[in-house]
């Protein structure tokens, strides 16, 4: 997803939508590992909710917006989200899963929880920015 | 009838209200930039200011790593938003060990970037954009992350 000029404007829209993508995540206690464990150990089914909330309102934007408007309000044009279906997506993901199960932190929360002072989190950051380095460092670019 | 208390025992509502803010956040972004915002990939275009690896070095890292970079404060910001207000500044802290928390973060980190998508990627912007191989991924996280949690919780109780 590349964005080649980054104006004052849209940098200014980026950190208000992830104010409100934060705001959200901690609100719903998505930061908080042990509630999304105990959705993973079915005593708490709210992140059903949570994910269930925020892809209907994705579905409509990224559905309606592109018939309603020429192009998005600061330019550009509208990006696809484009996954493939091969054997990297579906190991990654079961990794992905592995590493979700044990620790209750995905890449959002791990990001979100610096701003709630929960510096335990600050672990399972760290595990993730070496992770992907080391992904990155054994890829084929 | 079913007792709501059953699945939600701490409440339903701010579960889809933080979820309807979470879409919020992506809808305002491609509306105004046509910007697609997934999370993981901010841990890898940011080893591009880094390491001049050819992998990092790659135009859709350099290109996308500043408005990413930015989403993420904004993430931190808006935490921090609903911790000084609505969070009342209470100490956050987590049970879960921190060996769990580094190896668990290192497996999401390495499987979110080889799998191209983590719970907002796939599971948000890809079941958002009904595309088939997110919904596999979901569907594949989801079981490994099931079978972990509960392992986990019969094996260290």
């Amino acid at each position: 997803m590349s964005a080649p000029r980054m104006t004052a404007p849209a940098l200014l829209v980026t950190l208000l939508a992830g104010i409100l993508f934060g705001f959200g995540l901690s609100l719903s206690g998505m930061i908080q590992p042990e509630v999304v464990l105990s959705f993973l150990r079915f005593t708490d089914f709210g992140l059903m909710l949570v994910m269930g909330g925020a892809v209907c309102v994705t579905l409509l934007a990224f559905k309606t917006l592109p018939h309603l408007m020429q192009h998005p309000v600061l330019g550009g044009y509208f990006h696809r989200h484009v996954s493939l279906l091969n054997r990297d997506t579906l190991i990654g993901a079961a990794l992905f899963g592995v590493g979700w199960g044990l620790s209750g932190v995905c890449p959002g929360p791990a990001i979100a929880a610096i701003g709630a002072g929960n510096t335990d989190v600050l672990w399972a950051l760290a595990g993730i920015a070496m992770g992907a380095l080391v992904q990155g460092l054994r890829a084929k670019p | 009838m079913i007792d709501l208390l059953t699945f939600f025992p701490n409440g339903w509502q701010h579960y889809l209200q933080g979820g309807l803010l979470i879409g919020a956040g992506v809808a305002l972004l491609f509306a105004f930039t046509g910007l697609v915002g997934g999370m993981s990939t901010v841990f890898t275009s940011s080893w591009s200011f880094v390491f001049k690896h050819p992998f990092f070095q790659q135009v859709r890292f350099t290109e996308s790593r500043v408005w990413r970079l930015v989403y993420a404060l904004g993430l931190v910001a808006g935490a921090l938003l609903w911790w000084t207000t609505m969070g009342q500044g209470a100490t956050q802290q987590t049970t879960v060990p921190t060996w769990q928390l580094l190896i668990g973060g290192f497996f999401v980190g390495y499987g979110a970037r080889l799998g191209n998508g983590c719970t907002s990627g796939h599971g948000i912007c890809g079941l958002g954009s009904l595309q088939l191989p997110s919904l596999l991924a979901v569907l594949t996280f989801m079981a490994t992350a099931f079978m972990t949690a509960n392992l986990i919780a019969r094996v260290l109780p």
